[in-house]
């Protein structure tokens, strides 16, 4: 079964789809959409790294995705910079040193688009060992952090002032954050993850009256762009990355339309 | 005080964010079953010296020490963003694990236990400050910490919630610091009034405070003699209506 480059695609796709639903969610609630961007950019880098020292792509990624990550959360703290204009530096600086680094590896043939755009057929039975186990250990780690982070990102000086520890968790939410880039830039491309961070989450808010509904439906929503998209992908010969986001966009839309007024009186 | 009540002591606190002293010289102690509120202008440390008690804001010189780690609060300003889709329900639940009993007698002791299902982006502001104060006291917690709760609540309301903090503070036993703008509430209700400027200016208990210089001087004559005027014992209460109940 796993012969099937398809089915190799269809498993990935889903295994990263479960780990984006909660973790999008989160992204949307405590506005980090730009965060999630800036850390897919630096993705870039950490790919390049990966071929330059031949480790493996995922690790080199999580490694560099977590720096910046840190880096960022540290410089926030020190400069009187706007977070946005921070983002930006550290989002196009990282990936410009990517490009950069990827121009002195002439001797590697590098797949640009499908490090850009995601690739379906470079997806190995190794991948979907590792976005599968990837996947358990980061929900896992969100599921015991879950009380502490969802207070926190309601508000959080309330968590801080009841013993819920929000900084720690905020770390480790950034961490995993990098690690579901880790897991998913060879499948979606490190410029649209954080699409499939958003989207489904974006759809399942229209659906959803408590969090644990939209964290429910956006995991659903996002294992549905998975399937419609790979499934166009292969019929359209298109890359499967943005299939995917397209797909997750026609669901979006229609979670605009016809629910809309029904959502409006389940209050 | 005996000391075994004591449930936070601050000793010479004081927070400095650059380029200033937010509160400097802090120095006071909360105790069970007792009422300490906060008063001062705005920008006086109040909200400040409330997160230091809390252990949301470090110290930058001398010390908090707390001997409770269940402390709830009731924070000044609170924004939901609005794709966060959250019920009251799950709202109460944030920090602790109730039970659905709990829950709704916490809301009905602040008079909405109605909204139970609603969301709480579409509650009012009144509405959401009764809810606030529910989540608070649903804990039983040792250690009160309410900042300006009955902002936005209608005057009946405001009067049946300051009733019902003193309340709290007697069955629960536990320590209240209240940062008020309600005099009549502060000086009639409260153990142990302190006045905050960025430093103490003064306190003590009600009766003393409103005839001491500093709160003169901060508060004006005129507020101080009407304060002091209107010093009285509630021995009734008042119900969400304002009607008069025992």
């Amino acid at each position: 079964m796993f012969d099937d480059f398809f089915t190799r695609a269809l498993i990935a796709g889903i295994g990263i789809a479960i780990v984006t639903g909660p973790l999008g969610c989160l992204v949307i609630w405590r506005r980090l959409s730009y965060f999630g961007d800036t850390l897919s950019h630096s993705a870039l880098l950490g790919v390049t790294l990966a071929y330059a020292f031949s480790i493996n792509i995922s690790l080199s990624v999580f490694i560099i995705s977590g720096t910046v990550a840190l880096l960022l959360l540290s410089l926030q703290k020190r400069t009187k910079l706007a977070g946005d204009s921070l983002l930006g530096l550290l989002a196009h600086s990282s990936l410009a040193i990517g490009l950069v680094l990827i121009g002195f590896l002439s001797s590697i043939r590098f797949d640009l688009m499908g490090l850009l755009f995601g690739d379906i057929l470079a997806v190995t039975i190794e991948d979907i060992f590792i976005i599968w186990l990837g996947g358990l250990i980061i929900l896992g780690i969100l599921f015991f952090i879950w009380k502490s982070i969802f207070a926190a990102t309601v508000n959080y000086d309330l968590a801080a002032a009841e013993g819920m520890r929000p900084e720690l968790s905020n770390f480790i939410f950034t961490l995993l954050l990098a690690g579901v880039i880790a897991i998913s830039i060879k499948m979606i491309g490190a410029l649209l993850i954080t699409g499939l961070l958003l989207i489904p989450a974006a759809t399942a808010r229209s659906l959803s009256s408590s969090p644990l509904q939209m964290v429910i439906l956006s995991t659903l929503t996002g294992i549905a762009s998975v399937i419609i998209g790979l499934l166009s992908s292969l019929e359209f010969n298109t890359a499967s990355g943005p299939s995917i986001i397209v797909a997750g966009l026609v669901l979006f839309i229609l979670s605009l339309i016809p629910f809309k007024r029904s959502s409006a009186l389940q209050r | 005080m005996n000391k075994n009540n004591s449930l936070v002591k601050l000793e010479n606190a004081g927070v400095y964010k650059s380029p200033k002293w937010l509160v400097r010289g802090i120095s006071f102690e909360v105790n069970k079953g007792q009422i300490v509120t906060l008063i001062g202008p705005n920008g006086s440390g109040k909200t400040t010296t409330a997160k230091m008690i809390l252990n949301i804001l470090g110290t930058s010189e001398g010390f908090v020490k707390s001997n409770t780690n269940k402390m709830a609060y009731v924070p000044q300003k609170i924004n939901i963003d609005w794709t966060m889709p959250l019920r009251v329900i799950d709202f109460m639940k944030i920090t602790s694990s109730l039970n659905n009993t709990q829950i709704t007698d916490s809301l009905n002791m602040t008079g909405v236990d109605k909204l139970l299902y609603s969301q709480i982006h579409s509650l009012s502001g009144g509405e959401f400050q009764r809810v606030l104060i529910a989540r608070a006291i649903a804990t039983k917690p040792d250690l009160l910490v309410l900042d300006e709760p009955v902002q936005g609540v209608d005057f009946n309301g405001e009067i049946a919630l300051y009733n019902l903090i003193k309340k709290i503070s007697v069955t629960l036993n536990c320590g209240i610091l209240l940062i008020s703008h309600d005099m009549h509430f502060v000086m009639s209700t409260t153990d142990h009034v302190i006045c905050l400027n960025g430093h103490i200016c003064c306190s003590g208990n009600p009766s003393s405070i409103v005839k001491n210089p500093e709160y003169i001087k901060l508060f004006g004559e005129h507020n101080s003699e009407t304060l002091s005027y209107y010093q009285h014992q509630h021995d009734h209460s008042h119900d969400n209506d304002g009607s008069v109940s025992n």
